[in-house]
């Protein structure tokens, strides 16, 4: 299924679209395969599967510590591609990765890999506006989103030309930082994720410190989806209940009384 | 050729850019504005040059090695002697610019990475002079090291982050302090140590170190009445080369840059970016770097904390690519040996790193013959190196 598509339909059941993130080969690659499976039917909208790198600088300690271990088995991009080409799942599936095992791979070759995986997607979270040209026309020409980040210290000038030059839905950095759980969201979130609206018509998706139930609550009716990473790697880490875990954050996605109001305002 | 790059994209040919997350570009943007005005700032300028003088002990001298020339048997051998730097290295020539920059910016708090310590303690030197917060990060591995250099930071009012992730060296430990100042960019400046990461570090850190080849030129045409044939540096991130031969570029002059080859090239145990790398980005730029066929960074070693590191500055990478500029690498041990030579022959201890330049620089010395002037960059003082010289016995 495509990515607006999927928003699209999310919009009319007025639910944020959930969107786990992987580190591909943590703590094996069959394993992480596995889990997006277990995601899959338990109420991910879309997935979002991480390419390890030996220097994340985006990334907090737990997605580190993930990285670190499927290096350390010898997990590559190619191999990634290969098992995401083998998984049975109709959600969207997009793929992150910084851009040096990406330029090693080669575009052209990735873009095709892509393709034939049919990964919806692609995120980079070091390949700034600027520098994505390239990039852009090579995943257009595969019909795959090169998905852009925006960040709270973007200004207007920047968001515009990154959701211009953005497809599928525009990856809205909540905080200053790196990857991580958090206690709470930023508070300055609203006011930010107000600001991207008025350049952009893309679908917002929220990440960076999006770990509990309450987190998507509160982003109801403002953010289109949200993304979770580290508390779905620190669940597979201490072994928790990941089907569970999904169908406690999903359910944090669905209106309630409260908030239905909001969104009834947002729709109006 | 050289005076013109980088681009206002921060490219050097087709290396250099920005590759860094989104958050960071506006500091980044802030960054380039400032120094881009503070350049050209009568004040500013006159507030570094005194810095320069008084604090940092500039300008160095440039010494004529009379006993090292005897004993090599070639050219004659020049010392540009940044070893007599306060805190015992290049290095302070950058922290000092950056953190009064960044004192300017009315940034309060200033971040820095350090693999041997050298920029560690310039840039905790710097701060303190300024009277501003300073956090340095260092990999634990390199703190057991380094502990003097541990210790001088701590007394200079700094606090010293161990880096605990990945190789637990310099590259992780910039890492770090890119995810500290992702956090913090508002208030907080990072003070880079080399020619490397997202524009402009690179054309700054240049222009900081660039008086290096500037006093050097002058110096050269009092003492030899003419600029040198080779000018020597060794490379690691390649700030000191890049100071020294920014004055030179449009000049008759060969330029050489050394690595450290740690074991060997063939060993594959070295940091020999330039030599065996291939281009990639790592920590903000396109350059040269040494990386599997995944482009997964790999570990480097090398003799000298300075040298052991992954990468290497985009300008370095462009003026491989376009031939001006030679890079080789010297092993372990031959820059042990040229540390020994130097240390008796004319009574100075040179840094480990410097000492690879040295050891080519006499290969060269000797090829040329005693009518030909080689310039080395003798970028440190060795004394952070005793513990591991005496390890060598």
């Amino acid at each position: 299924m495509k990515i607006d598509e999927t928003f699209a339909r999310l919009r009319q059941r007025r639910e944020t679209a959930l969107i786990p993130y992987v580190t591909g080969g943590y703590p094996t690659l069959d394993d992480s395969m596995e889990h997006l499976g277990v995601m899959a039917s338990h109420g991910a909208d879309l997935l979002e599967v991480g390419v390890p790198f030996s220097d994340p600088i985006a990334d907090g300690p737990t997605i580190q510590h993930a990285s670190e271990t499927a290096i350390g088995q010898g997990v590559t991009l190619d191999g990634i591609l290969t098992a995401l080409g083998q998984v049975k799942i109709e959600q969207p599936i997009v793929l992150m990765s910084y851009l040096n095992p990406l330029l090693a791979y080669g575009r052209n070759r990735l873009f095709s890999a892509v393709q034939k995986a049919r990964i919806s997607g692609v995120i980079v979270p070091d390949l700034p506006v600027e520098e994505a040209d390239d990039w852009r026309l090579a995943a257009q020409a595969a019909d795959v989103s090169l998905i852009g980040l925006a960040a709270p210290t973007s200004t207007d000038e920047r968001i515009r030309a990154i959701a211009r030059q953005c497809s599928g839905f525009l990856y809205c950095v909540s905080l200053t930082g790196t990857t991580g759980m958090r206690a709470d969201l930023a508070p300055e979130l609203d006011g930010w994720l107000a600001r991207i609206k008025r350049y952009t018509d893309l679908p917002l998706a929220v990440g960076f410190g999006i770990s509990k139930p309450e987190h998507i609550r509160a982003l109801y009716g403002k953010a289109d989806g949200v993304i979770v990473g580290s508390r779905i790697i620190d669940a597979i880490r201490r072994g928790e209940d990941l089907a569970g875990l999904i169908e406690t954050l999903k359910e944090a996605t669905r209106s309630t009384t409260h908030v239905d109001l909001d969104a009834n305002q947002r729709n109006r | 050729m050289p005076s013109t790059l980088p681009d206002t994209r921060g490219y050097f040919g087709s290396f250099g850019g920005r590759f860094v997350p989104e958050t960071l570009i506006h500091a980044l943007d802030e960054l380039t504005a400032a120094y881009g005005e503070m350049k050209n700032d009568a004040g500013f300028k006159e507030a570094l040059n005194i810095r320069l003088r008084d604090f940092v002990g500039r300008p160095t001298p440039l010494h004529s090695a009379p006993a090292l020339t005897r004993h090599v048997g070639g050219a004659r051998i020049f010392l540009k002697r940044e070893d007599l730097c306060h805190t015992g290295a290049h290095k302070i020539n950058n922290a000092v610019g950056q953190v009064l920059l960044a004192a300017r910016m009315g940034k309060t708090r200033i971040i820095a990475e350090t693999g041997a310590g050298q920029h560690g303690v310039a840039t905790a030197a710097a701060a303190a002079l300024e009277g501003m917060e300073c956090i340095v990060y260092m990999g634990r591995e390199d703190m057991d090291r380094q502990r003097a250099n541990v210790l001088r930071m701590d007394l200079l009012g700094a606090r010293v982050v161990p880096v605990d992730q990945g190789s637990r060296t310099l590259k992780d430990a910039i890492n770090e302090a890119i995810r500290d100042w992702v956090t913090h960019v508002a208030t907080t400046h990072y003070v880079i140590g080399s020619v490397v990461g997202p524009h402009p570090y690179p054309m700054m850190v240049r222009d900081f170190q660039s008086v290096i080849g500037r006093e050097a030129r002058t110096q050269m045409q009092e003492k030899a009445g003419r600029l040198p044939d080779v000018i020597v540096a060794c490379v690691g991130g390649g700030s000191n080369a890049m100071g020294i031969y920014h004055a030179f570029l449009n000049d008759d002059v060969r330029l050489i840059g050394v690595e450290g080859g740690g074991l060997g090239l063939e060993s594959g145990s070295h940091a020999a970016t330039l030599c065996a790398g291939t281009p990639g980005v790592l920590h903000g730029a396109m350059s040269y770097l040494l990386q599997d066929g995944d482009g997964q960074v790999i570990g480097t070693h090398s003799v000298s904390a300075g040298l052991d590191y992954p990468g290497v500055g985009p300008e370095h990478a462009f003026l491989k690519d376009s031939d001006r500029v030679q890079y080789t690498c010297a092993t372990d041990s031959e820059a042990l040996d040229a540390l020994r030579l130097l240390s008796r022959a004319e009574g100075i201890i040179p840094a480990l790193e410097s000492a690879h330049a040295l050891a080519e620089a006499a290969k060269v010395a000797r090829e040329l013959g005693p009518d030909a002037i080689v310039l080395v960059n003798l970028s440190g003082r060795g004394d952070k190196d005793l513990d591991i010289l005496a390890q060598q016995k």
